[in-house]
Formats: structure tokens, C-alpha cells, sequence
């Protein structure tokens, strides 16, 4: 999938791209040379990688509008961009297309307590947006792991989920109104500010869209008030299994923890080597459980759940001493992707969903898998939903080693859709899993998802290429087994962790043709 | 009269539809300000749809044709102890499970709990050229294509048929409390419900009912219910009436179900926030419209008197830039004041169902 990253000049299309963008920002907002456009050509999918023709860094909502009206007059594909942390190629360049970075526009233009609503601008960071509310004991619930950098356009953009989203859902329950610039340049308003929509939820199918029905200008979120009071407990298993099965008890019990999230052996090994939690030593899987709410209920609440816990086996039951130490094991636990790190130079995420009855036999058929290939997996996930993370450890330099892990990400899958779940539960399809949607849904029911794109972006230049296979592809048709099954999904994640600047952030540099 | 479809088979839906211009479905029937056919459109049955396919109480999540009574999916989780969060009106005038997504109607328990959006999983549904088109899934949580399962919820039958929905649902709590107090007037009703916005305290409902009556509604432990009602008294420096067992359910059960609309009235649903409570009730109060906010004044539901015209109440929600939506009565169309949507609705539309066969939105 990867394109050369030789910088396309005017001469070549010759469509006037240039002097149209030319007429809308000052030439230090446009970058066209190779080094400069070197941030831009992957987001944290780094084994897809594509120059654009220029990066247009906007700074306001009239630019952005101006620049896909230009967009649309010549023809030209574009790719919104928040932080670039998504991790299936959501935020990956067109090669003859431009990126429109969104990073500038990251004010909170209004913060209401009274109606617990906030708006801002799409290139906010999500954990600024907590930050300013915070002082009205007010937060904004969609928790990512990349919180701290990604921003509330891609947030909306993929519905993102988090650890705290068992109990305050994904990002589509937080988000009440946005202001949308359409592929064609027609301005839209969806949703409101009220927390019940009257009419077709137009917002809601534009959450989730991937950036292909158009650009978030403004968004409005939900706050939600802090809850008067929280219990965590980390609860320790001698197998993935067990830890799985416990997860499963806690939601039959009828509990409603606010986040419940599983860590295996080589996840704890890779936070212990960077953040350093403090995780019971020594075990096989740890369960994070918390429950939130009026202390006088929680603190009862807590009880049952430890019997619980206890009764599926716990080796081990621990509650943080303070609201640090509690701050310091939800570090552990969403450094977790960064932190494999330590383990691997090279790895794939998976977020394949099971129901989560199913969770026990799910994870014992990745170790069974893992096994069988001797390929290291280490798993780190939201138990509550059944959403599994699994991390397939590789090293890229390795002859053929990105592609046994391919195989084994495929095969992972297969087991969800198999189990009834999904392929994904929050990062999205974009490029890395567009051969599996098929898999997942009837030729028609893509053919429909296809007509509502084409109704809405007749041009098709809003993130073309991501989702959908391209209707004739031959970059994929060498790779496609021969039984027509689709193949693996040709993604690598990278052991560089986004610490910084998501945006900024540098790929590293090994470049993975295929 | 318009003529009548029946179909008990998705076979005999998609049969209807492609064998007709115009089609609107209709599950109980019971907001029929929706689910009358304009002029010339041939109603399309649907209640016979129904059964539940696949419901795992472990799982928290059930699948169910679309036709089917929300009794029986309410009376089937209750077994489990378990129920519907959005709260769904008219559960027993017969509402069905597809009409109250099409509706997008949630009840008092909205405040806290979420709307039917928020529960919605999955939906296979007939477009308006008849194909079957599925989207969402089973499991809780689900990224994977575009989310039409939400765009069904209020989408009154104008954007496709469904025949089969998926739902996460929620164990029910042990025990419930109201609260209710009385405040002098409107703004002290509303600084209230500000400061409780705020406020470290979990309500499933907040209802406000005009000028200054406040219901405030717990859930959880029975054991814990007495301390946080006197917590609560405390972060209102109020005490109220408290209410608890049978007449507590029974007071909200006919708060779901509109007890309080007068007969010839139609029920509407307006979407607001509490800011903009001040400037309805201007407009209202001197009109006589009987009416009530829910989800702690993040809707308004007004019982629209049969003499008036629904063209009067579209020229003031308009006025105040507020959308609203007929349930009941026989306006030309349900929908009144200013939606929002604009070409995207259009281009939706338009993909959905290109030969116009359902009614305009
Ligand atoms: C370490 C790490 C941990 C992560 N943990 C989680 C997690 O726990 N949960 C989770 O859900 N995800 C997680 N992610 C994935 C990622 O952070 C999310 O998908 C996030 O929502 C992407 O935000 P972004 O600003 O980086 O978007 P980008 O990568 O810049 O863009 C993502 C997509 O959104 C589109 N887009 C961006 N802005 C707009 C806009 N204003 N309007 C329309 N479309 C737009 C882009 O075109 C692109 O398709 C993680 C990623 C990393 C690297
Ligand atoms: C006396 C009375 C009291 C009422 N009180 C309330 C109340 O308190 N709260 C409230 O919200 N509503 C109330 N209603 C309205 C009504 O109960 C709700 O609209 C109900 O949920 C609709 O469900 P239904 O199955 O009866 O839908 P219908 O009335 O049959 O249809 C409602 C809408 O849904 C569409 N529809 C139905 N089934 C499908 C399907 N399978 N696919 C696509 N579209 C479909 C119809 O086209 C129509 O637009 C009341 C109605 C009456 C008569």
C-alpha cells in the first residue's frame, strides 16, 4: 500500500491545487516539501504510509471550509486530521490528496455548567476538555488511552470508546450537536444541545462516519457530573481465562462497574517496565474493576463485588490507598499500548469484539492461536464490553514476520465474527480492516453504507479509499487468498509510543512495502 | 381512509413495498400522529412481526422482530430482572418495539440512563426500494460501518422499515424513591435544577412540572435509599415528599404513559435545554397548554389542545428556533418548528429511499 513519498508538484496534476490553497492561507500554512509532509504520511498505523501533495495547517473554521470547497471544484480527495493517533489508518494521506490539519483549531469556545455542555472546536484534545470542566465538578466521559493527545474531531470521527465508556458509552452518547462542512462545501447543523434529539438522529450516523461524510467544525459534547464517590479494586487471576470468566460474573451478578478492563502477564510486564504501577507480582491476568457513584450505594456495592471477584477465584484482591495511587494504575493500564514497547519493536492492536459471555473461550483460543503460530500476544482490554485488545508481538526486520503476525490479527478476527462480535469496537475500519467488513456484512448491506457515502459526498474525495475495498483494486488482488477469502490486514503498529504531539510525531522510518 | 398492508413475513414487506408508491409502516399504532399515512399512501402493518429471536440475560442484550410489543420484551426482562433504561412510553396501549424507535420517544429515565439511541445495538430494516440492508450488530460495542441503527431512532418511519432490532440492556435496580418539591416559582425550579447539574448525586429522572414542582427520582439499594434522600434534602436545603413501593411506580408509570394529557389533546415532544425553559413558558402560559419537562428540563412535553393548530404551535417553536414532534392528534405533518440537517438529511434520504416511497421527513 505504500506509495512513494515523492513530493507531487503543480506541474504534474496541473489542476491549479496550489494556487487555489494559495488564496486561502499564508505560505507558512502550506507545506508541500518532502521533510515538512514526512510528519503527516502515516498516523499510529505506521506499515501504511502515503505523501500527500500539501499539508494545509488551518486555523479557523472559514478556512477549512474554504479549502473543501477548493477541494471539491478541482476534484482533489482530502483527509481530515486531528492528532493522527488513530491506529487503522484513519488519518492516513491521499496520495493525490491533501491533509487538512486540524490541530490549530483546538480552542473550547464555550463551557456551560447549568446545562452541562461544552463546545469546542474539532482539534481540542480530548483530556483538555476534562481539565476545563473540572472546576464545575464537571467531565467529559469518552476516556481513549490516547486521551491526553488525540483530539474530539477524530474522536467523533471513529466514536471513540475508553476504559470509562462501559458505563457512560462511547463517544456517540457524549457528542449532542456538531456543525459539519460537507465534502461538496455545504455547511450543516446536526443534533442541538439537548441531551434527546427530536427527529432522525442525523448526528448519530455522522459519528462514526470516519471522516467520509465531511469535516466537524464545532462540536458540542456532554458534560457529566463527577461522581460523588469511586472504588477501585485490582483483583488477580492465575489464567487469562479465569480473569475472563470473573469479568463475565461481575455483569451476571448485575453489577454496573464504570470500568472493568483485563491486563494479562506481558501487559503488567511491559507497564511495570514503564510507568511502574505497582501491579500485584507475579500473577497471570489482573482485573481492573470500578465502580462509581453515591458513596452510600458504592460503598455496599463494593462488597458484593469483592465476593464476587472472590468467588471466580481471585488469588489476590488490592484497593489503591489514595486517589493517586488510583491514578497511577489507570496510568498503567492506558500506557498499556506504548508500553509493549518494552517488549517488542514492532506490533499489531487488534479490537475485535466477543460477547462477553464468550470472553473466557475467546482468550483461550488466542493463546491457543499464539501458541500454535509461536508468536507472542499480549492482551490489554475492556473486559466490561468484550472488547479485546490483542497486541501481536513481531519484529519487523524479520524476514516474512510482519505477515505470520498479519495472518495471526486475521485469524483473531475470524473467531470475533465467528463469536458473533465484530471486528471493531472502536478503532474503526479506515484501511487496516476494509477486507474484513465484507466479512462481516452482506455484499448489500456495504452496497447501502456505499450509496449513503456517494449521496453525501458525490465527488468522493472525503477520505476516499478508507472503509470500503476500492470497487476494482489491484494492489489487493495479489494479496487475496486464493479461496477469495480476504487477506490479512496488512497493519503493523509501531513500538514508537505517540508521546507527544501526536501530529509532530515521526513514523519509525522502516517502511513496510507491500 | 387510506388502504392497509399486513405483513407478517419480511418477504411480504418488501413484497408491499415494491409492489407500492407510497408506504408507511405501522407498528401499534399508538402515535398516530407518525404513523398516519399522509393522502395516498397505503399503510404497511408491521405488528405482526414480532417475537423475540435471541435474548442471553448474561449478556445484557436481546434481538427481537421489530413488530413486537414492548410488553413482551419488558415482561420477558423483568423475569430476568432486568429492563429497558430508555424507559419507552405507551408500553401498555401497545406500542411496539419499531415504533418506539421510529418514534424516539425515551421516558422519564432518560435523565440519567440514556436514550433509546444510547441502547440501540443493531437493526436490519427494508429501505424504501424493499432491499434488506443490516448495520450495527449484537455485541455492545461496535465500530464497524456507518451507525444506521441510530439514524432509525426518530426517524418516524420516513427512512426505511425495520424488522429487526438489537438492544443492550440494563439489570434493574433493587429499589426506587421520589422526591418531590415545591420551589416558589419557575427560577427557583430552574436554579435548582442547575445546581443539581453540578451536584454529586446520581438521579434516574429529574422532572419539572411547571410553574415550580420538582420530581426527583433515586435508584439503587434499598439499604442506602433513606441516607441519600436525606443527602439530597441537604444539597437542595429543602426537604420534600418523599415517596416510595407501588405509589411511587405507579405515579411515574402514568407520567410515561401522559396521564396527564387531556383527552383531545395531542402529545408533543419538544428538545430543549434548561435555558431555554424560560422563554417557552412565556409563550406557553398564556395559550393554557398543559405541560411537563423531563430529563431535567431537556425535553418538554406539551399536550397540544385538539382546537388549536398544529401550524400555531410549528410558527412559535420556529420563533424560538426549537424543533418538536407530533405523537398524537392529526397534523399535516408530525414534525413542527426548525429541524436541523438541512442537505445532509436530504442526501440521506435520498440514498435510503430514492423513489420517495416513505413520507418526507
Ligand atoms: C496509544 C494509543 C491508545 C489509543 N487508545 C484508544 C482507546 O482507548 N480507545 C479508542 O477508541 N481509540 C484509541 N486509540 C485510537 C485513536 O486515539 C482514536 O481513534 C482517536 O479518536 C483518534 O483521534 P485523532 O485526533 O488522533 O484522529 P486522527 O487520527 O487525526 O483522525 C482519525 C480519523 O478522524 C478523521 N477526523 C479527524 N478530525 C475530524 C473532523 N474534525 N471531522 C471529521 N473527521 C475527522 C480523520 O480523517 C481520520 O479518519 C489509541 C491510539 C493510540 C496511539
Ligand atoms: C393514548 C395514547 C397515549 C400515548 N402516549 C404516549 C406517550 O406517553 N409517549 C410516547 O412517546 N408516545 C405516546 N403515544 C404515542 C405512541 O405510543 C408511540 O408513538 C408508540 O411508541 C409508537 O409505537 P407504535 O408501535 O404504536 O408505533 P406507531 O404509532 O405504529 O408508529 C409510530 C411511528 O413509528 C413508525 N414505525 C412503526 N413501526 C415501524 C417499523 N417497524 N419500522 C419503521 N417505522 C415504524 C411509524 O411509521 C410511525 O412513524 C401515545 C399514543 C396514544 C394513542
Amino acid at each position: 500500500m505504500t506509495r512513494g513519498a515523492q513530493a507531487k508538484t503543480e506541474n504534474v496534476a496541473g489542476d491549479g491545487l496550489l494556487s487555489a490553497l494559495a488564496a486561502i492561507y499564508p505560505a507558512e500554512r502550506i507545506l508541500t516539501r518532502p521533510a515538512e509532509l514526512a510528519a503527516y504520511e502515516c498516523d499510529a498505523l505506521t506499515s501504511f504510509r502515503a505523501s500527500p501533495r500539501a499539508v494545509v495547517l488551518a486555523q479557523s473554521a472559514e478556512e477549512v471550509v474554504e479549502t473543501v470547497r477548493a477541494c471539491h471544484r478541482l476534484g482533489v480527495p482530502f483527509v481530515a486530521r486531528g492528532s493522527g493517533t488513530s491506529l487503522s489508518g484513519g488519518s492516513l494521506p491521499i496520495a493525490e490528496g491533501i491533509v487538512i490539519a486540524l490541530n490549530r483549531l483546538n480552542r473550547i469556545l464555550e463551557l456551560d455548567p447549568e446545562q452541562r455542555t461544552a463546545v469546542v472546536e474539532p482539534g481540542a484534545i480530548n483530556s483538555q476538555v476534562t481539565a476545563a470542566a473540572a472546576p464545575h465538578n464537571l467531565f467529559y466521559a469518552p476516556d481513549p488511552s490516547s486521551q491526553s493527545i488525540c483530539s474530539i474531531g477524530g474522536n467523533v470521527a471513529f466514536n471513540a470508546g475508553g476504559a470509562h465508556c462501559l458505563k457512560h458509552g462511547m463517544t456517540s452518547s457524549s457528542v449532542l450537536g456538531a456543525k459539519v462542512v460537507l465534502p461538496d462545501g455545504e455547511l450543516v447543523e446536526l443534533g442541538g444541545e439537548s441531551i434527546e434529539p427530536v427527529g432522525p438522529d442525523w448526528l448519530g450516523l455522522f459519528v462514526g462516519s470516519e471522516g467520509m461524510f465531511g469535516v466537524a467544525l464545532e462540536i458540542t459534547l456532554r458534560l457529566m457530573p463527577s461522581a460523588d464517590a469511586t472504588r477501585t479494586v485490582l483483583s488477580a487471576y492465575e489464567s487469562l481465562e479465569a480473569a475472563g470468566e470473573a469479568a463475565a460474573a461481575v455483569v451476571a451478578a448485575g453489577l454496573l462497574p464504570v470500568a472493568m478492563e483485563i491486563m494479562d502477564k506481558l501487559a503488567i510486564e511491559a507497564a511495570e517496565g514503564s510507568v511502574k504501577p505497582g501491579y500485584p507480582e507475579g500473577i497471570e491476568a489482573l482485573l481492573i474493576v470500578e465502580l462509581e457513584g453515591d458513596h452510600e450505594t458504592v460503598d455496599r456495592e463494593f462488597e458484593q463485588l469483592l465476593e464476587v471477584l472472590e468467588g471466580a477465584g481471585a488469588t489476590e484482591l488490592r484497593e489503591p490507598e489514595d486517589d493517586d495511587q488510583r491514578a497511577l494504575y489507570w496510568e498503567g493500564r492506558k500506557s498499556a499500548f506504548s508500553a509493549v514497547g518494552w517488549l517488542s519493536p514492532d506490533y499489531i492492536v487488534q479490537d475485535g469484539v466477543v460477547p462477553r459471555t464468550r470472553l473466557g473461550e475467546a482468550l483461550a483460543e488466542i493463546g491457543r492461536l499464539s501458541e500454535e503460530n509461536g508468536i507472542r500476544v499480549a492482551n490489554v482490554f475492556h473486559a466490561g464490553d468484550g472488547n479485546l485488545h490483542p497486541l501481536i508481538l513481531f519484529k519487523g526486520s524479520e524476514e516474512g514476520a510482519l505477515q505470520r503476525a498479519e495472518e495471526l490479527a486475521g485469524e483473531i478476527l475470524r473467531m470475533c465474527i465467528r463469536l458473533g462480535g465484530s471486528v471493531t469496537g472502536e478503532h474503526g475500519i479506515a484501511m487496516e480492516k476494509r477486507a474484513f467488513l465484507p466479512e462481516m456484512f452482506d455484499e448489500e448491506d456495504i452496497e447501502a453504507m456505499r450509496r449513503l457515502w456517494r449521496a453525501v459526498d458525490p465527488g468522493q474525495i472525503a477520505n476516499r479509499g478508507k472503509m470500503f475495498l476500492p470497487e476494482e483494486e489491484p494492489e489487493r488482488a495479489e494479496a487475496a487468498d486464493p479461496d477469495g477469502a480476504p487477506s490479512s490486514p496488512a497493519v503493523a503498529g509501531t513500538a514508537g509510543p505517540p508521546t507527544d504531539g501526536g501530529s509532530e510525531r515521526r513514523g519509525d522510518g522502516e517502511r513496510t512495502e507491500r | 381512509m387510506s388502504a392497509s398492508l399486513r405483513a407478517d413475513a419480511i418477504e411480504e414487506a418488501q413484497a408491499a413495498l415494491r409492489g407500492h408508491e407510497r408506504v408507511l409502516a405501522r407498528g401499534g399504532g399508538t402515535k398516530p400522529a407518525l404513523s398516519s399515512p399522509p393522502e395516498g399512501t397505503v399503510t404497511l402493518d408491521v405488528s405482526g412481526l414480532t417475537g423475540i429471536e435471541d435474548y442471553d440475560p448474561e449478556e445484557l442484550t436481546f434481538t427481537a422482530r421489530a413488530g413486537t410489543p414492548l410488553g413482551e420484551i419488558e415482561d420477558a426482562l423483568a423475569e430476568n430482572g432486568q429492563y429497558l433504561p430508555f424507559d419507552p412510553p405507551l408500553v401498555a396501549a401497545g406500542a411496539t418495539l419499531g415504533g418506539a424507535v421510529a418514534a424516539g420517544t425515551s421516558g422519564p429515565l432518560r435523565y440519567r440512563g440514556g436514550g433509546v439511541r444510547d441502547f440501540i445495538l443493531g437493526v436490519r430494516f427494508l429501505d424504501g426500494e424493499g432491499r434488506i440492508v443490516r448495520a450495527g450488530g449484537r455485541v455492545v460495542k461496535n465500530a464497524a460501518g456507518f451507525d444506521l441503527s441510530k439514524l432509525m431512532v426518530g426517524s418516524a418511519g420516513r427512512l426505511g422499515v425495520m424488522v429487526e432490532l438489537s438492544f443492550k440492556v440494563f439489570p434493574q435496580p433493587q429499589a426506587w424513591a421520589t422526591l418531590t418539591v415545591d420551589c416558589a416559582g419557575l427560577d427557583e425550579a430552574l436554579a435548582l435544577i442547575g445546581a443539581l447539574a453540578t451536584a454529586p448525586f446520581d438521579l434516574e429522572a429529574l422532572d419539572l412540572e411547571p410553574p415550580g414542582r420538582l420530581w426527583l427520582r433515586l435508584a439503587g439499594l434499598a439499604d442506602a435509599m433513606p441516607e441519600r434522600l436525606e443527602r439530597l434534602e441537604g444539597i437542595l436545603e429543602r426537604s420534600g415528599e418523599r415517596l416510595e413501593g407501588e405509589q411511587e411506580g405507579a405515579v411515574w408509570s402514568e407520567v410515561r404513559d401522559f396521564a396527564w394529557v387531556v383527552q383531545d389533546a395531542a402529545i408533543v415532544k419538544v428538545a430543549l435545554v434548561p435555558k431555554r425553559v424560560r422563554e417557552l413558558e412565556a409563550k406557553l402560559e398564556p395559550l393554557a397548554v398543559e405541560r411537563r419537562y423531563g430529563a431535567g428540563a431537556n425535553i418538554a412535553w406539551l399536550a397540544w389542545p385538539g382546537e388549536r393548530a398544529a401550524q400555531e404551535l410549528d410558527d412559535l417553536l420556529r420563533s424560538l428556533g426549537l424543533a418538536g414532534v407530533f405523537l398524537t392528534g392529526s397534523p399535516a405533518r408530525p414534525m413542527v418548528g426548525t429541524h436541523r440537517g438541512g442537505a445532509f438529511a436530504q442526501r440521506v434520504k435520498s440514498a435510503l429511499d430514492p423513489s420517495g416511497r416513505f413520507p418526507e421527513v
